[in-house]
């Protein structure tokens, strides 16, 4: 009864909606779906009068494949991670999106120099960056604070375990960091033997003193157990622990690695032309930057740098916590999905090699 | 009384005469006919009984399983997507040098897959033999689809030089036979050379056959600490009067209810470094707050946390083994004059066998294929090969590879539980 119920409201709200102006998105949920919702959604509505249907999936991109696979499209714009939008582009699920129909930014800088390098690709747009950090406890180091990736290394000056990912891909990248490779070196170093063994030769003066973690949640509950004095994670995790919880620790920016979350738009997608509106909508700087208040992630403009303001808490200044922030650039590794979908399972076995001997 | 269906109908004949001939039932039929149809007939109800279990299992585990275990010799991604280029391969043997026909077929091959949008599936697959070379096919495929003219070799070598290399035309005659055994043989740390023989690979990537030791090593390791530390449990169990055994099976039932997650961050409470364990150790004295223990996030850590958690399936078929032992063996065995050592050693020892056995199969069995506490606790050191296939799973996305290493997996415990049935017999197995 409950479900019947259930399918006829929806048809009715669907019929509805249908006879009025709407756009479907389909996004990840929890926190970052409501940093949308506030960011983007509201103020479209507002705006332009069209309707939002939100949507949450826990990857956006696996309903897009059942769409696109079963050629029922019922999405319009879905927000998904890099890889999968060069994959899903690759297969022709997805519309290219030029950049010369997104909004320049206000000094008229168009968007294509606007984005941040690698955040237009020829069927997506990225909104924000998220980057995996270092992070330290600041009651272990008092007087003495780390401040660089090869600190990170250094277990004389800075004693104490240190919490990895138990991947090649957000480790190797480090070591190189901390051996004084250039950032956009990375990858060539990466992707020749020697350059791996050089990776692997650094991590190995730290080898004993390492806590590998899995899951996301696991260097924050490291570090607050004072199981190790510094670990990598996600910047967005840190930022909750140290605003939302208070806890003492501090992230260092150097050898940040920076990934993307991407909006793309669905090929036969039900109502394109709302979805392009939404998508110029939702990517132009001031939208950007207003999602900042709710979520430590940063916008993908560099326009929108500026106007990111205070945290929803009214007293946090986001600016000094965004991966995106010009000062947390300069040494930052951007992801490179066509590097990884090349040498993953190559890595992972070397990597899985040099961690059983 | 006496009608087909009555076995005890043929008794009857034999005992009242007609000592020649095959036996009859009472009606005269052959008594092995009557007896066989009544039997069908049983079978055929009992069959219908168990058919939605066996259709059940079948839909939701033996297809997908074989299915999944198919990836492991059968991979269609290149084959299926390159035709003219596998049918190259085909009619020409190994060791012919790629002539213009061959490049033709590779370009055309190449220009219907980009445009088909088949070309990453292409790439990926050959990428699992030659790492690198899954942008070559995509990027090359974005090029050739806005149009490639002959001559074709220098076209390809033109968009990439990449395309001239023996390893990679190696790779996909490889390839062009969607059987394979190639995943096996990564699997057991071999591979492919230019000329297609098998060599190992290079020393720094060799880690399938270490881990693949480790993890039969840990798991008879873990089985040896449960067996320990479950006998005097099981025996105290089944010896206790009821009312105290009925509380101690408790203890032991409580955990094995519990999460299997909860208990592995359990132990990571009490063994890190800073935890309580450490903390106690540290409080009293025993050593020093710079020398703490490290317990956890290594091999240490899987061992104590994977016999905790298995400890109840070694326990559990123990104790319903020793309820049944008559504890007046051992007194006998005691009165005769031996020492309560030999009359455990044998006289209750050996009746403990059959729990004993089938404890130890399933500790075993199931530590072989353990992969999230591992995975959690295990550090670098304490990797099993199932944390590997579920990298293989989820992260690589080489279900191919997966299969192979859990085939063998699959294997090795078939051939165990072989040995086990030929050394100590099946029938012996007694779970509770």
């Amino acid at each position: 009864m409950r479900s019947i119920l259930l399918l006829t409201t929806t048809l009715a709200v669907t019929t509805y909606a249908a006879s009025a102006q709407e756009v479907n998105v389909v996004s990840w949920g929890g926190a970052y779906e409501v940093s949308q919702v506030e960011a983007y959604n509201k103020p479209f509505t507002a705006e332009t009068g069209i309707k939002v249907n939100m949507i949450a999936a826990d990857n956006p991109a696996t309903p897009l494949k059942a769409q696109f696979e079963a050629k029922n499209i019922t999405g319009d714009v879905f927000d998904i991670e890099v890889s999968d939008a060069i994959r899903l582009c690759d297969e022709g699920a997805l519309l290219e999106i030029d950049p010369a129909d997104l909004p320049a930014a206000p000094d008229g800088t168009p968007a294509a120099e606007d984005f941040i390098d690698g955040a237009l690709l020829d069927c997506a747009v990225a909104n924000i960056f998220w980057g995996t950090v270092i992070a330290f406890d600041t009651t272990k180091f008092e007087g003495n604070a780390p401040s660089t990736a090869a600190d990170f290394f250094d277990i004389e000056t800075y004693p104490g375990k240190r919490g990895l990912p138990k991947n090649p891909k957000r480790t190797l990248y480090l070591a190189l960091i901390a051996d004084g490779v250039a950032p956009d070196e990375i990858y060539d170093k990466l992707s020749t033997d020697e350059g791996v063994e050089q990776a692997l030769a650094k991590l190995d003066t730290i080898k004993d003193e390492i806590v590998w973690w899995e899951a996301g949640a696991q260097p924050v509950q490291l570090l607050a157990d004072g199981e190790v004095t510094m670990a990598t994670g996600y910047n967005g995790r840190f930022f909750d622990a140290m605003v939302a919880e208070g806890r003492p620790f501090e992230i260092i920016w150097d050898g940040q690695y920076m990934d993307m979350d991407m909006f793309v738009i669905a090929k036969d997608s039900p109502n394109p032309e709302e979805a392009m509106e939404y998508l110029k909508f939702a990517t132009d700087t001031q939208r950007l930057a207003d999602q900042a208040k709710y979520i430590a992630y940063g916008p993908s403009r560099k326009s929108s740098a500026a106007l990111v303001g205070m945290y929803q808490d009214g007293k946090t200044e986001m600016g000094p916590h965004m991966p995106t922030n010009p000062e947390h650039m300069s040494t930052a590794v951007m992801d490179d999905p066509e590097f990884w979908a090349d040498h993953d399972a190559e890595l992972s076995e070397r990597f899985n090699a040099w961690l059983a001997g | 009384m006496a009608n087909a269906l009555d076995p005890h109908a043929a008794i009857a004949t034999t005992a009242s005469g007609a000592p020649d001939g095959p036996l009859r039932t009472a009606d005269g039929k052959p008594l092995a006919r009557a007896l066989a149809r009544s039997q069908a007939r049983a079978k055929r109800r009992a069959f219908w009984l168990v058919l939605p279990l066996l259709a059940f299992i079948l839909l939701t585990f033996a297809i997908p399983i074989g299915q999944m275990l198919q990836r492991s010799f059968y991979n269609a991604g290149f084959s299926d997507n390159m035709p003219q280029l596998s049918q190259w391969f085909a009619e020409n043997p190994r060791g012919t040098d790629p002539d213009e026909a061959a490049w033709t077929a590779l370009a055309q091959d190449l220009q219907a897959s980009a445009e088909a949008r088949t070309i990453g599936t292409v790439g990926t697959r050959i990428n699992y033999d030659v790492p690198g070379t899954r942008s070559l096919f995509t990027s090359t495929g974005r090029q050739v689809r806005r149009g490639v003219e002959p001559p074709y070799q220098a076209a390809l070598l033109e968009i990439d030089e990449k395309w001239g290399e023996p390893r990679l035309w190696s790779a996909m005659r490889e390839a062009s036979n969607p059987v394979t055994t190639n995943f096996y043989l990564a699997s057991v740390d071999r591979t492919r050379n230019d000329q297609g023989e098998i060599v190992k690979v290079p020393e720094r990537q060799q880690i399938y056959g270490t881990l693949f030791a480790r993890t039969f090593w840990l798991s008879l390791l873990i089985t040896a600490t449960t067996f320990i530390l479950g006998f005097p449990i099981a025996h105290l169990l089944a010896t206790l009067p009821m009312r105290k055994s009925n509380l101690l099976m408790i203890l032991v039932l409580l955990p094995f209810w519990t999460s299997l997650l909860v208990r592995t961050t359990s132990w990571m409470v009490l063994l890190q470094q800073q935890g309580v364990i450490n903390d106690i150790l540290v409080w009293l004295g025993l050593i020093g707050n710079s020398q703490r223990l490290q317990m956890i996030y290594n091999q240490t850590g899987t061992i104590i946390a994977m016999t905790h958690i298995l400890l109840p399936f070694m326990v559990l078929p123990l104790y319903s083994v020793m309820r049944t032992i008559n504890p007046s063996y051992v007194r006998a065995a005691r009165s005769l004059g031996a020492t309560s050592w030999t009359a455990f050693r044998r006289v209750y020892f050996p009746q403990t066998l059959p729990g004993l056995g089938a404890g130890a199969l399933l500790v075993f069995i199931l530590a072989v294929g353990y992969y999230i506490t591992p995975a959690l606790v295990g550090g670098s050191s304490g990797q099993l090969i199932s944390n590997m296939i579920a990298m293989h799973m989820t992260d690589t996305l080489n279900w191919s590879m997966a299969a192979a290493l859990a085939s063998l997996l699959l294997g090795a415990v078939l051939i165990l539980y072989w040995l086990y049935d030929k050394l100590v017999g099946i029938d012996n197995l007694k779970l509770g």
